[in-house]
């Protein structure tokens, strides 16, 4: 049985520069959650199926519970804590609270971000574009079709729908 | 989860030829970890053989899409959705980008490796067939050395490559060509999304008058690793496209393959869906 | 007046928080010196215990190890039939079954010592279908395996067969249906937190639909009075019935690590785990023997039902009985005879899940009624309007419909929304020409709201309101918030009945020191009944403020907020409680099983498109269309949300989700092997809402949380047979669900070797 020696990994969280220690094998969803005390990132599966734990790392929407500490050195990491404080997705969340897109709320903040990783890169998606942008994110509750209204609507507060 | 996260031990090396020289020195103690879309899902079943990892995620000589007049070269660590972003890629290649769309989501694709996903050697791999479709070579290097193989002689039976313990994969080569050809990518998974697939099918022809040239077909999940079929292709070789050759062509296809059933499916439906690809393709190469 | 607030779609009382990140679930929370559990469960399904080892090599220093032994009081989970340890002593009934609890600081180290504790077993002979339990092949519970029975009459179905021997007019078609395990999948994983001592006593906090069956289960386990068990409702991620009765377990367990440790205690289930140890919806077989004239008229309905309810009781009695009491559908007939068993085998316990017995009966009334009309040549339709129940007529429990619904206006509704006969005409031309083969089909249904019977009698649900020094008007409920929108739904019909803002109201969370017991959060009841009861109680706090002279009759918004604070200042405190009184015309009888059976009824059509690939037989819901009359929409924003989210719980429960079993473990038993459908698999949903108010409701609102579940997989498979049944080359009827790609290809190509 090998030990690992455990490290100490710096990046960019939120914005801030932080380092924390931990075995270079801890998830990031763990180090978030657990160390940086940034609950709203949640586990679901563990295993990169549900998209619960999504973030952005370097900018693109990823699995944090597939993420080890040893990667993130120098890496930029943005959790849903992040994302409230922007004023456009701010939009993306009102709107999912107004047209039905959270029930219960535990596939929401991955949900967001999955939805926000979609606007960045296609401002006024399509009907099939917005569920292949989230079909990574299993959503028990809603049947996805108030997420897909919460998407759309937002795009028409952001000014972008055509 | 299940991972006992002290037993792994994953270190960076301080760049790619450090990382080839500790490979070297200790084959059997060290592997490599790229994007983690694999082996952490393994370490958090309890599943990962407890080990030393070299992280080679940092090495930017392992990324990239070099275009050249004669082959597209990817990286390595060339992810999913770079791979879908590559307006060549897109264009010439269109079999590997629809097998990357469909490989898991959008989390999965942003972090997911083609060498990754070759050297994990899965038989149910996705992008897999489409590199044998396309006739790929891969690099694989070692602290001393260096060599091209062709994709289609990479995987020898479950899990087990022509890579040595030394080697890494820094390199996929697709050659390029003039002529115009046929492509084809079909995977049936579980669901439409986050699936692993329980069939899938790569075809890719060149169409000259009435006959197919240069036929390859490729399939994943229909044994223990995934296959070129060379009877089929070669039956299908020069022949004129009929609903004979057709038929023959399935009958052939069944015998050089070998599904089972497991937990996501059943031999019955592999070999029946393997036949229903290979008709759907062939049925349009006649109309197309 | 006082706003409307009832029929709007406000904003999610819980919406920012959860769209932020910041609402709180279990696994969210901390304790100062917390530590974690684990449990070691058993890998055989049947057999004895016979000793429990520790490996000796492993350092166990800092390990909290808890069994049976060191349970202070009754070591049974509260329920029913009181048939089921928390911790296994003797007998292994299960696999997965819950043996011995570990607790460390160290979650690395727990996970470490899983493989450290060995259990020695003698096994024996186990059963896993419930054909098997029947049979008898085994007894493992009880003296003959059957956990509950209940037999419905009304009329004479032997008669009725007797005559057909000689009558030739009397048709008389059988069938038998399958349905499949499914489990709930709530994306949040079961978890609790427990701090207890034996001074203080068990306070829990998780994830949970029932805070008062935790608080009711606690009791015995800890040998505790009430006011020394307390349990909190954190943010729920998702139950489903998952969460109803299962929870129970997992508090206690956390308690007793608690106990022994005398730390906080956090017990938070991987999705392995919670998917392969807690409960699932019950597998069926229901067995129809009908006598029908040539129109289709039902003359006699003769219903055999049969659960499987794996190794314990648990709710399987209450599930047994709802789906007896839907097993004869929204159809009338003068002759009924409905057998309904639920059996044990040595699989983890089956229990509560959404629709909770209806869906397994719906499932098979639906398809047959279908499957009857195929044969007699007659439509779908048709068969379905000549026996439809109406005001006035009676159910098999002899229950006389006081609603003024209209199934046939409903039928024609639905139909002439969803181009019914057009497409019906277009798809069969197409299938024709084409491979992809098209079809479309609809079930119809009803769906009884609140407890059955004499069980909301029974319940005595107590909801209570009160204001703070500032005005604010706090509910006390016991209803539990879990995404389907008890906060908002409450806040509204509070807000409605005291004049006020939305803002001015709070929904206390859930905390057994804080509320009163309203009864679970379960069988479509939140809004209805416990909805009922917030109205009521509002009402009440209003007629004290009213009396008091603080209040006239027209303040509405501050004025009421101010009369609150002048009356607290001079009274003290200002309060009221609403208790359920069971409407004096609402007539059960428990023993012969007859009467209402349920005060209200929600009445539905759904309807569905289906393509089915022939390249790799999939079958794609192409349009869904649900259609329901529920007395009163509270929230349209809402509402559609429910029947959407259940939709496509149905949609998985027809096509995708089959749980498999090896050696009575669940080997699929991780979201990459049990498969539920993602954004790229579910069909457009439009969904309809009728309004007849009913009586017994807030606002005239009826319950509507199952409905979704009980129609969405018989459309479906209505719409599948009408699709390929033309070519199939097996051609025995569409029976069983779920029905993958690889039973379609069964179907449609025979056997192919």
């Amino acid at each position: 049985m090998s030990r690992a020696d455990k490290i100490t990994v710096s990046f960019l969280l939120n914005g801030e520069k932080k380092s924390f220690d931990g075995y270079p094998m801890s998830r990031l969803l763990d180090i978030l959650r657990e160390k940086a005390e940034l609950t709203g990132t949640k586990e679901g599966c563990g295993e990169g199926e549900c998209g619960a734990c999504s973030i952005f790392f370097n900018g693109k929407l990823v699995n944090s519970c597939l993420v080890p500490l040893a990667q993130l050195e120098g890496a930029k990491i943005q959790t849903i804590e992040n994302i409230a404080t922007n004023e456009n997705f701010k939009k993306i969340q009102s709107s999912f609270i107004e047209n039905g897109g959270a029930q219960c709320g535990i596939c929401t903040p991955g949900m967001i971000m999955a939805a926000v990783s979609l606007l960045k890169k296609t401002p006024d998606p399509n009907d099939q574009q917005i569920r292949e942008g989230l079909s990574g994110n299993l959503c028990r509750c809603t049947g996805y079709t108030k997420i897909f209204e919460s998407v759309v609507k937002a795009c028409q507060q952001l000014g972008v729908s055509s | 989860m299940r991972g006992v996260t002290p037993e792994y031990e994953l270190i960076t090396p301080k760049n790619l030829k450090e990382a080839l020289s500790t490979l070297d020195s200790e084959p059997d103690k060290w592997s490599v970890f790229a994007g983690g879309t694999d082996l952490m899902v393994f370490f958090e079943s309890g599943d990962l053989p407890a080990g030393h990892w070299l992280n080679i995620w940092p090495f930017e000589e392992l990324r990239g899409i070099e275009v050249s007049e004669d082959s597209v070269t990817l990286g390595g660590l060339t992810t999913y959705q770079e791979l879908q972003d590559h307006p060549v890629v897109q264009k010439e290649f269109p079999s590997l980008c629809h097998a990357a769309r469909l490989t898991g989501a959008m989390a999965i694709q942003n972090r997911g490796t083609l060498g990754g996903n070759i050297m994990n050697a899965s038989p149910a791999a996705d992008s897999p067939p489409a590199l044998l479709a396309y006739d790929a070579e891969i690099e694989l290097i070692a602290k001393e050395s260096s060599r091209w193989v062709k994709y289609c002689d990479f995987h020898l039976d479950y899990k087990k490559t022509l890579a040595s313990p030394n080697e890494i994969l820094s390199k996929i080569k697709l050659p390029r060509t003039k002529e115009a050809l046929l492509h084809y990518y079909r995977k049936v998974g579980t669901r439409n999304a986050q699936a692993i697939s329980k069939v899938v099918f790569s075809g890719c022809a060149q169409k000259k008058g009435e006959e197919l040239k240069n036929v390859r077909i490729a399939l994943g999940s229909v044994g223990p690793k995934v296959i070129r079929c060379l009877e089929t292709e070669k039956l299908i070789e020069g022949g004129q496209l009929s609903q004979e050759l057709i038929e023959n062509a399935q009958k052939k296809l069944c015998s050089e393959i070998t599904p089972i059933d497991d937990i996501r499916s059943t031999c019955d439906y592999r070999l029946k869906v393997a036949q229903n690809l290979l008709g759907e393709w062939l049925n349009s190469c006649g109309t197309g | 007046m006082g706003h409307k607030w009832v029929g709007s779609s406000v904003a999610r009382k819980d919406g920012l928080d959860k769209v932020t990140g910041q609402a709180k679930y279990v696994d969210d929370i901390e304790f100062p010196e917390m530590i974690h559990g684990i449990t070691i469960r058993t890998s055989i399904a049947r057999g004895v215990l016979k000793n429990i080892y520790f490996d000796e090599k492993f350092n166990w220093d800092g390990f909290t190890i808890v069994t049976a032994k060191d349970i202070p009081g009754k070591n049974i989970v509260q329920l029913i039939e009181l048939d089921q340890p928390l911790l296994v002593e003797k007998n292994i009934c299960h696999a997965d079954e819950p043996v011995v609890l570990l607790a460390h600081p160290d979650k690395d180290l727990l996970q470490k010592a899983r493989d450290k504790v060995r259990l020695e077993v003698e096994s024996l002979e186990p059963i896993y279908t419930l054909q098997d339990s029947l049979a008898k092949k085994q007894i493992i519970w009880g003296k003959d395996n059957i956990q509950k029975s209940f037999l419905v009459q009304k009329g004479n179905v032997d008669s009725v067969f007797e005559l057909a021997k000689k009558d030739s007019s009397i048709k008389i078609f059988e069938g038998e249906y399958f349905t499949g395990a499914q489990e709930q999948l709530y994306i949040e994983n079961q978890g609790m937190v427990a701090i207890a001592s034996k001074q203080d006593g068990v306070t829990v906090w998780g994830s949970m639909q029932c805070p008062y069956y935790i608080h009711k289960g606690l009791m015995p386990i800890f040998h505790l009075s009430e006011d020394k068990v307390r349990v909190v409702q954190m943010e729920t991620g998702g139950g489903f019935g998952g969460k109803e009765e299962y929870p129970t377990i997992l508090a206690a367990h956390a308690g007793l690590l608690a106990l022994k440790s005398g730390k906080p205690v956090k017990m938070i289930y991987d999705r392995a785990e919670d998917m392969a140890a807690t409960t699932k919806r019950h597998p069926s077989r229901t067995l129809h023997k009908t006598a029908v004239n040539a129109d289709g008229k039902l003359l006699a309905m003769d219903i055999d039902f049969t659960l499987d309810g794996g190794a314990y009781a648990t709710l399987s009695s209450v599930v047994l009985s709802r789906g007896t009491l839907h097993a004869a559908g929204p159809y009338e007939c003068e002759n009924v005879r409905i057998k309904s068993q639920a059996v044990a085998t040595n699989i983890p316990p089956y229990g509560a899940f959404r629709g909770f017995g209806a869906p397994q009966c719906v499932f098979s009334a639906e398809r047959h009624l279908d499957v009857i009309a195929k044969e007699l040549n007659v439509t779908a339709e048709k068969i379905r309007r000549i026996n439809f129940l109406q005001k006035g007529k009676k159910t098999a429990t002899k229950q006389v419909i006081q609603d003024e619904v209209d199934m046939n206006e409903l039928l024609t509704f639905t139909l002439e929304k969803t181009d019914y006969h057009k497409k019906l005409a277009e798809f069969k031309k197409h299938n024709q020409t084409s491979s992809v083969k098209k079809g479309i089909g609809f079930a119809s249904f009803l769906h009884g709201a609140g407890f059955t019977g004499s069980g909301e009698k029974n319940l005595k649900s107590v909801v209570g309101v009160q204001a703070t020094k500032e005005g604010v008007i706090e509910i006390l409920a016991a209803s539990t918030e879990i995404g389907q929108g008890t906060k908002t739904i409450f806040a509204q019909v509070a807000a409605q009945a005291m004049k006020v803002g939305i803002d001015q109201v709070h929904v206390v969370q859930p905390d057994t020191k804080k509320v009163p017991d309203s009864g679970p959060t379960v069988a479509s009841r939140t809004v209805m009944v416990v909805g009922s009861l917030v109205e009521s109680a509002c009402l009440g706090l209003r007629a004290i403020l009213l009396e008091s002279g603080f209040l006239k009759d027209s303040d509405t918004n501050e004025k009421v907020t101010q009369a609150c604070v002048q009356y607290i200042k001079k009274f003290g405190s200002l309060k009221h409680y609403s208790q359920y009184k069971q409407p004096p015309e609402i007539k059960w009888d428990d023993q012969t099983y007859e009467g209402d059976a349920y005060a209200a009824y929600t009445w539905a059509v759904y309807l569905a498109e289906v393509s089915i690939d022939p390249v790799d037989y999939q079958v794609t819901v192409d349009r869904f269309t649900a259609v329901q009359e529920v007395g009163k929409v509270v929230h349209p924003v809402l509402a559609a949300g429910q029947i959407e989210g259940g939709v496509a719980q149905g949609v998985g429960y027809a096509l995708y989700e089959k749980v498999i079993w090896k050696d009575g473990k669940m080997a699929n038993n991780r979201m990459t092997n049990y498969i539920m459908p993602t954004s790229v698999d579910i069909p457009e949903i439009k969904v309809y809402f009728h309004e007849l108010p009913s009586k017994y409701g807030p606002q005239g609102a009826k319950g509507i949380g199952e409905l979704p579940l009980d129609g969405t997989a018989p459309a479906i498979m209505n719409a599948v047979d009408n699709a390929i049944a033309d070519i199939a080359k097996d051609k025995k009827p569409l029976n069983e669900i779920p029905f993958l790609p690889e039973d379609v290809m069964q179907v449609m190509e025979g056997e192919l070797r």
